[in-house]
């Protein structure tokens, strides 16, 4: 029971994506019984009816059997899953469709906690805190087994998956204090890989940004690595190795060599770093070693921050 | 249509007829499930065949082609000493010596198949890192390409545990044959269904060399 | 014809007192026998998976975890899953009723191949030996589902271990299944065209397709762990090359259609009880036949659906999806079809009856909430929350375990020849039903309030929907205890049952009870439709105790 003593049966809703969410599921709800209720009334109705003892009915010319109403139960409920699938497709489209100026905020989980890391490089261990109104979009990546970034009062979850790179978005609108947990099992202490989001009012929020630590600012310390791990020595400005400059390369189209294109989004440079050979940029030779084994999870989000801040559009928002 | 009282029980089967149309079905939903194990294997290889295909490709070019051919070439060879046995089997009548002869003979070629692969292109791939192991680090960065290299291995690994179990059915169906303790034409079945196995075995076989060796 | 009574089997003649040694059980190749020792394995994998849940439920009447560790908790709902689902519920009905009527509803002596049969009992000893052993030395927190790369990696327990033990046990399902297939087409009585078979062996037959065709790609993906597990050969971990969510498509490629070995069974034990309870032939027998196959094939498109948020595509998860609502098809036909079929019958309200009807409950309900899960948008908010939890039970045991008990109870005439005490049987069903449905109700409350599954510790303002759930588990324990008292109890004091006390249509009941051990004094044949019940208002309720069923047989 709550606090106040009240019995919870149905989860705050904080978005509008929620909102909808919780409309398909009360239609759901009313389907449900349209299609049970039938067979339930059925049910009641014959076995009283036609109860053994009762010699008043007839029983003569019985149906073994007749197309039409066979049809007619197959086609209904067909016609009615077809409603409610598209319903639910559209609205899943959307989560896969992140706004282009969604805030951004990368996300790692370890058994058994959640790290998040905001450009500005504030640093949080399991409280995430987001502007209220705003969209945001979860950079996440895995450090040891599968994960999954759960926020409940917003209806959505994203699996957070050892060698590759998921993302989740949302609008929250309401500010609060709100449930975020980890529900794929990972092991012993999973139930307790669990913490908060606070959703804050956009001045607050930017309050609480200016006012809390921040470590050297995500882009920043990615510069940093950038020059130690030797980065600089190919992909500078001044490079002697002839490697894709990566100005401006968040975002943009890269043809490859093997005649597609790709956007360069995160998993594209996440993969670029870990994996160079995968998809090499058209007119360059496969030259640039693996960082797999050389870099961790937060300096491989700090990297690919530092990258996305050499795109104009990222460079206007700081 | 009455059928004769029996006592044993253990045979359910009125007639001969249904009795061996029983046993050739089961021997197919057998083989049918066995090659659904290599079916798992198959859509995995796909799988990274297509999601990461420089992967494959550079890692495919580091099977030996030679090897993959020469024991694909023996395997197709035993396969037709089988057909030949499982026929000679069958004929009216049935000749036990060139049945046993053709079963051992096939056996023999699964032991040369199993040797080569074990013995000279298992043992190249290990020394240069390839399959896991105290060995060497894997030799290439692309992306897939250890993942080609690992199912490779248990594909092939899962085979070349078939084909010793189809070397040993053979060579105790050739013994079996020649001693009489299988008498033809009355087990004629029983001989057949050893060869089925082994076709199997060859035609996973014919499957996996593409799939793995020729990949470009 | 010989006259009935002439016919009634010396006691030697029936196939438990027929051989009466221990050794004549351990290699006994009739199919009954196969059957009984099945089921008494079953009734201990049960009580062990029992354990499991009893510790789960317990622990979480309190939101904090006070009552046992956390790794034991882990391990304890690992035990239950893997127990319940390898070791009790895919070998539940066709292991045991299936293995003993077959053959009787075919009019057969005894499966196709019988040692393969017993060799099947053997195999799944042994898998299961091999399971408890490793739960013995300490189990495993992997869950049931084995996901890489917690459990090829970084679980500790005896993963490898438990892992074998599903993998040999996997055989066991793959003999049965090849048996069934090849006694259904080779061993039909003379005249019983497929058409004209019961409704049950329409369901076995889904079953062994599914179990034939998919058990193999579980076993070569346990393979796979236990290789990468043991020897490093990396197929999933990320950090050896590996790719976990391939994985995930291997492991519900399998798991997916294992729900369905579970399921089809129930729906063909189901046709059975429904026709004997209305004494009416199905509605649209075809159809309900061709459902099940239909079940069966779209078993094999739908495993995307456990992985919709697991990072697949956008357009891989909308296929799937809309292939899972697809499901929702034949599984209406078969409820409205029930349904139909009380239409003009002659319904007597027993046990059997009683556990048929709470199916119906159970499965309709459990299957409309499968379209929630299938549906995506919903789906990501309660995937791997009790939701699902609820959903699964709501399937694989309200509604596969509730047809067991009827199944149980209409058959257990037959297979023991003596009737139970009927109220109990009633008293039982009820409960079962009322246990069930308070157990996992609250499931469905807690999970879209945003429960997670596997949790040890939960957030305290949902507690009283646990403890909700938990106060259903002692109806349960009645619901499913009580019946082994008063079966095990009317084996001593059980007024003897006759050939057919229900006056059901089908061979199984032309023979004595308990049926001799070759099944048939004399080859039936069979002719006429399936379910041959009489038609008009005027014939009497035939309640003889030696009444001959329909069709008559021809000497």
């Amino acid at each position: 029971m709550r606090a106040d003593g009240a019995i919870p049966v149905w989860p705050e809703a904080i978005s509008a994506h929620a909102d909808s969410v919780d409309a398909l599921a009360i239609g759901f709800f009313a389907l449900i019984w349209t299609l049970a209720l039938p067979i339930g009334f059925a049910i009641v109705w014959f076995g009283w009816r036609y109860r053994r003892l009762n010699e008043d009915v007839d029983r003569k010319q019985r149906h073994h059997g007749l197309t039409w109403l066979e049809l007619s139960w197959m086609i209904v409920p067909f016609l009615l899953a077809l409603v409610f699938f598209t319903w639910s497709a559209l609205l899943f489209r959307d989560l896969h469709r992140p706004p282009a100026d969604a805030r951004e905020v990368y996300a790692i989980g370890l058994q058994w906690m959640w790290k998040f890391e905001h450009p500005g490089g504030q640093r949080e261990i399991n409280t995430l805190h987001v502007p209220a109104g705003e969209p945001v979009r979860v950079i996440m990546n895995s450090q040891d087994v599968i994960h999954s970034l759960y926020l409940p009062e917003l209806r959505i979850k994203q699996d957070v998956v050892p060698g590759r790179t998921t993302s989740l978005w949302f609008r929250a609108d309401d500010p609060g204090s709100y449930s975020l947990r980890c529900a794929e099992y990972c092991g012993v202490s999973h139930s307790r890989m669990v913490g908060e989001l606070v959703v804050m009012a956009p001045a607050a929020f930017e309050a609480w940004l200016a006012g809390t630590e921040a470590g050297l600012p995500l882009a920043r310390a990615g510069e940093a690595l950038f020059r130690e791990l030797g980065c600089s020595g190919c992909h500078g400005a001044n490079a002697a190795v002839r490697a894709p400059g990566l100005a401006d390369l968040y975002r943009r189209p890269v043809p490859l060599a093997s005649g597609e294109t790709v956007i360069a989004d995160e998993r594209y440079l996440t993969d670029s770093i870990l994996m160079p050979e995968s998809q090499v940029v058209a007119g360059y030779e496969p030259v640039m070693p693996s960082f797999q084994d050389v870099v961790t999870e937060s300096e491989l989000v700090a990297l690919v921050a530092y990258i996305k801040s050499l795109s104009g559009r990222e460079g206007e928002r700081e | 249509m009455k059928r004769a009282a029996d006592p044993s029980g253990l045979d359910p089967f009125e007639d001969a007829a249904t009795r061996l149309k029983a046993q050739r079905m089961g021997m197919w939903l057998f083989l049918a499930s066995e090659a659904m194990i290599f079916a798992g294997l198959f859509v995995s290889i796909a799988v990274v065949r297509v999601v990461w295909p420089d992967g494959a490709v550079e890692a495919s070019a580091r099977l030996d082609k030679g090897i993959g051919t020469a024991n694909t070439a023996i395997l197709l060879t035993s396969s037709l000493l089988v057909a030949i046995g499982s026929a000679a089997a069958k004929a009216q009548t049935p000749r036990k010596g060139l049945v046993a002869a053709a079963f051992a003979g096939a056996a023999g070629l699964g032991l040369a198949f199993l040797a080569i692969k074990t013995g000279i292109e298992y043992r190249h791939e290990f020394h240069a890192g390839l399959i896991p192991g105290a060995g060497p680090a894997f030799p290439i960065d692309t992306p897939g390409a250890e993942l080609f290299f690992n199912l490779y291995l248990a594909a092939t690994g899962l085979h070349a545990i078939h084909v010793a179990i189809g070397a040993a059915v053979l060579a105790g169906a050739a013994l079996a044959v020649w001693r009489g303790w299988l008498k033809l034409p009355a087990n004629a079945p029983e001989v057949e269904f050893c060869g089925l196995y082994w076709h199997l075995v060859d035609v996973i076989w014919i499957f996996l060399f593409p799939v793995l060796y020729l990949v470009n | 014809m010989t006259d009935p009574s002439q016919e009634r089997p010396s006691r030697s003649e029936n196939f438990w007192t027929a051989r009466e040694t221990a050794l004549s059980w351990f290699l006994t190749t009739d199919h009954k026998r196969v059957a009984v020792l099945y089921a008494l394995t079953l009734i201990a994998t049960f009580a062990l998976g029992s354990v499991g849940a009893a510790i789960v439920r317990l622990e979480l009447i309190t939101p904090a975890g006070d009552l046992v560790s956390a790794e034991a908790y882990n391990r304890a709902f690992t035990l239950h899953g893997i127990v319940m689902v390898f070791f009790f519920l895919v070998p539940l009905i066709p292991a045991t009723l299936g293995n003993f009527l077959l053959p009787l509803m075919l009019g057969a002596k005894d499966l196709a191949f019988p040692r393969l049969n017993l060799a099947s009992w053997y195999v799944f000893v042994i898998g299961a030996g091999l399971a408890v052993a490793a739960i013995a030395m300490g189990g495993l927190e992997t869950g049931w589902t084995f996901y890489t790369p917690l459990s090829s990696v970084y679980a500790d327990g005896y993963v490898t271990l438990a892992i074998l033990g599903v993998f040999v046990s996997g055989f066991a399902s793959i003999f049965t299944g090849i048996n069934f297939i090849v006694t259904t087409h080779t061993l039909r009585a003379p005249g019983m065209g497929w058409f004209q078979m019961p409704l049950f062996v329409w369901g076995m037959y889904a079953t062994s397709l599914v179990m034939v065709l998919a058990t193999p790609v579980l076993a070569v993906t346990l393979l796979l762990v236990i290789a990468e597990r043991a020897f490093g050969i990396g197929v999933f971990d990320p950090a050896i090359g590996g790719d976990p969510l391939l994985f995930q498509h291997l492991f519900w490629f399998y798991s997916h259609p294992a729900v369905y070995i579970m399921i089809l069974p129930a729906l063909g034990v189901m046709s059975e009880l429904v026709t004997a309870g209305s004494h009416n032939r199905i509605f649209g027998y075809r159809f309900v036949a061709f459902s099940s196959i239909a079940i069966a094939v779209l078993s094999f498109l739908v495993w995307g659906h456990h992985m919709f948020t697991s990072g697949q595509s956008m357009y891989g998860g909308i296929v799937f999806s809309f292939l899972s609502f697809l499901v929702a098809v034949p599984s209406a036909v078969k409820a409205y079809n029930w349904a139909a079929t009380l239409y003009k019958g002659r319904i007597t309200l027993n046990t059997p009856f009683l556990y048929a009807l709470s199916f119906i409950g159970l499965f309709v309900f459990g299957g409309l909430t499968g379209l929630v899960l299938a549906s995506i948008a919903v789906d990501v908010h309660v995937h791997d929350t009790y939701f699902v939890v609820a959903h699964f039970h709501y399937i694989m045991v309200g509604a596969a375990v509730t047809a067991f008990m009827g199944g149980l109870h209409f058959w257990w005439p037959k297979i023991t020849g003596r009737l139970f005490n009927e109220s109990l049987g009633r008293f039982s069903a009820v409960m079962l039903f009322l246990g069930f449905n308070l157990t996992f109700f609250p499931q469905f409350v807690l999970g879209y309030l945003g429960m997670p599954r596997r949790y040890h510790e939960y957030d305290p303002d949902l507690q009283i929907w646990n403890v909700l759930s938990s106060a259903g588990v002692p109806m349960l324990a009645v619901g499913y205890g009580l019946p082994l008292l008063y079966l095990g109890w009317s084996l001593k004091i059980g007024e003897k049952a006759g050939r057919n006390p229900w006056n059901a249509a089908g061979l199984e009941w032309t023979t004595t009870s308990p049926p001799p051990e070759h099944n048939f004094p004399e080859p039936p044949e069979w002719e006429g439709p399936a379910y041959p019940y009489p038609v008009g208002e005027t014939e009497e309720p035939q309640v003889q105790e030696e009444a001959q069923p329909k069709p008559e047989r021809e000497a």
